[in-house]
């Protein structure tokens, strides 16, 4: 084991997917020589050269589509939208193409394409470079939706993704990427669509997944201290498809769930998941189902403002204890 | 480039082409009115034969084409069958894709048809990166990208032309303009009289053909080709064209006159003028186009008895190859 950074074990994961399979390339704004907005592809252009990380023109769609027709053709990309709230530009290429080639063309085709961005509130950047859309994506059929919390999730993801033959969403947090953690040593995968139990409990299930996980250990560790209350955090890690099985089994022990998300509250992956409890669970649930979300609001950009739109840590535990009580 | 510069089975195969591709489309058509289509009318290329059978005719089988809404003749003049693709058109299990695409999303991916697309100009990029992969891999392959003079306004054109002039990459753009995006008129609302002028904007080659001359576009597509193949970059070829029918069968037209269309069909038609040519220079004999005519509408009749007896997908399979 070794402790590196979630951008670290990203860099680590493309690295080695880089160096395994020559058929796989990186393609996005400023990924190359610069390292990339976010410091992602720090040392790559100059280990890989300019044919293996390259630098795009500010053309969202052109990238996610060039992407779409170098995966039909033999190639395995690895396409960078610098700001998930960048997708909205290419949204025809990522939900109209790259999400249904595969399916429109009855099998004839197979997609390796992973698409890596970043979303997030929590440094004042507002309302068009602070968003969580994955509600969006893990909504579209065709699509698998990642969104690790950990280095070690990060680097074992990433380097599945990579290997699918199918689209990949692979959504980072702007607020992960400093955060240490330990990683394997060695060659290592996690398998897309499994979730985790990270923190044990029996008194509360807390469903959540990316930043949202660490807030949410950090409320159970305070509400251990705090009250005794005893809280199992479940990292979903894939959204789409989504591992809802360790919920269910938490859900039965316990009776109580909390969701946890960064996402606005209306229409999100916490609707999604309360959904599936109740048709799953109903018998065992002792009272409704907590969501912990955004205010349906723009994210606004004085630190303040923002603090009072995003989940805090006073938020989750709020709804813990109210989900107990 | 005149008839003499190519061989009269080269000259034979290009009207062959055209003609097949109309019977095709005269098919369908008959196949809409007697309601087996049951989806979204299909948008016909009749009338636009000599760009599909023109450019394909340059190209390899490992060449890629990535093409439209308006795609069924790319498609067959790059290679794929008519009973297949009137499968899919039927919505039948033996359709190139398994009755899950239809008219608009046909593909044959073994005669390096991408597929057509449903959304204008979302084939632009996607060429683009066939293109990269074709340089990435170090191979002499080609991209062909159709699109129409409605897509020339997209953001996505300007983008795929600069990131393919940029990049070098090994694609060559044919716009076929048929002067209606539907029902509007393209010089009302384009900022140029023609769409090849925009290629000096990214510094590639722009030229003008006449669309409904299919000599004409063989020799501008060779060049262009050959232009990317030999990696000298990407070039755009706007081809003036006409489509006789309506944006799709149910559109009846109200935005032009019947004198119009009457005016392209009678003078300008690509197939009478090329089959008038190749007899004129003793290519070909009249019966010989006679025969040619009546093997395509054989062949379009058994490929429409085919597509009806084909089963139909089972809807217990309709969630496989979501992935």
């Amino acid at each position: 084991m070794s402790e590196l950074s979630y951008r670290e074990a990203i860099i680590s994961a493309l690295d080695e997917e880089l160096e395994r399979d020559p058929n796989v390339f990186l393609l996005g704004e400023d990924v190359g020589r610069f390292g990339g907005a976010m410091a992602c592809s720090r040392g790559l252009f100059q280990k890989h050269g300019p044919k293996r990380v390259m630098d795009a023109p500010i053309s969202e769609a052109a990238i996610v589509g060039c992407a779409l027709g170098a995966a039909l053709t033999g190639l395995r990309p690895i396409a960078e939208i610098m700001f998930i709230d960048f997708t909205t530009v290419c949204m025809d290429q990522i939900v109209n193409q790259v999400a249904k080639v595969t399916y429109m063309l009855g099998g004839q085709v197979r997609v390796p394409l992973v698409l890596r961005t970043q979303g997030g509130a929590g440094k004042s950047y507002a309302a068009q470079h602070s968003q969580s859309l994955e509600a969006w994506f893990a909504h579209v059929p065709g699509l698998k939706v990642v969104m690790p919390s950990t280095p070690a999730d990060a680097k074992g993801l990433l380097k599945s993704a990579i290997r699918e033959d199918c689209p990949v969403m692979f959504i980072e947090h702007k607020l992960l990427y400093n955060t240490k953690g330990e990683v394997p040593e060695g060659e290592y995968l996690i398998p897309i669509g499994v979730s985790e139990v990270k923190r044990q409990g029996r008194d509360v299930t807390v469903a959540t997944y990316s930043y949202m996980v660490l807030k949410a250990l950090t409320a159970a560790e305070e509400l251990l201290k705090e009250r005794g209350l005893s809280v199992e955090v479940i990292d979903l890690r894939t959204l789409s498809p989504l591992d809802m099985a360790p919920v269910y089994e938490s859900v039965r022990k316990t009776g109580r769930l909390v969701c946890v998300e960064e996402d606005c509250r209306s229409y999100g992956i916490g609707a999604e998941i309360t959904s599936r409890v109740q048709e799953h669970c109903f018998g065992y649930l002792d009272g409704p189902i907590q969501r912990v979300a955004a205010l349906d609001c723009p994210i606004p950009c004085s630190h303040v403002l923002e603090k009072a739109v995003i989940p805090q840590v006073e938020d989750i535990k709020k709804a813990i204890f109210s989900a107990t009580s | 480039m005149t008839h003499e510069q190519l061989s009269p089975e080269r000259l034979r195969s290009l009207l062959t082409t055209m003609v097949r591709i109309r019977a095709l489309e005269e098919r369908i058509q008959t196949l809409y009115m007697e309601n087996h289509l049951i989806s979204m009318s299909p948008h016909l290329s009749i009338g636009q034969e000599a760009v599909a059978a023109g450019v394909c005719a340059v190209l390899r089988r490992d060449d890629y084409i990535v093409t439209t809404h308006r795609g069924h003749g790319h498609s067959l003049a790059k290679g794929a069958e008519m009973r297949p693709m009137l499968a899919e058109l039927c919505g039948r299990e033996t359709g190139y894709c398994r009755g899950r695409g239809g008219s608009m999303h046909i593909a044959d991916v073994k005669t390096g048809n991408l597929g057509a697309n449903g959304i204008v100009g979302a084939g632009l990029p996607i060429a683009c990166g066939a293109g990269l992969s074709i340089k990435y891999r170090g191979r002499d392959q080609v991209a062909v990208c159709f699109f129409g003079d409605g897509a020339s306004n997209q953001g996505t054109f300007h983008e795929s032309l600069n990131m393919a002039a940029a990049f070098k990459l090994p694609v060559v753009f044919v716009c076929e303009n048929n002067l209606y995006a539907l029902s509007t008129l393209h010089e009302k609302v384009s900022a140029t009289a023609d769409v090849a002028d925009r290629a000096k904007g990214y510094d590639i080659p722009g030229v003008v053909v006449d669309g409904m001359d299919v000599l004409a576009v063989y020799e501008t597509a060779a060049e262009a080709v050959a232009y990317a193949r030999e990696e000298h970059g990407p070039s755009l070829i706007e081809c003036k064209t006409y489509r006789y029918l309506g944006h799709g069968l149910s559109d009846h037209r109200p935005y032009r006159t019947r004198e119009e269309e009457e005016e392209w069909r009678r003078d300008r038609d690509c197939l009478d003028r090329f089959q008038r040519l190749l007899i004129a220079q003793n290519c070909l004999m009249p019966e010989e186009f006679e025969e040619i005519q009546k093997a395509a509408v054989r062949e379009a009749e058994d490929a429409a008895e085919y597509a009806l007896a084909s089963p139909w997908p089972q809807p217990e399979a309709v969630t496989e190859n979501i992935y």
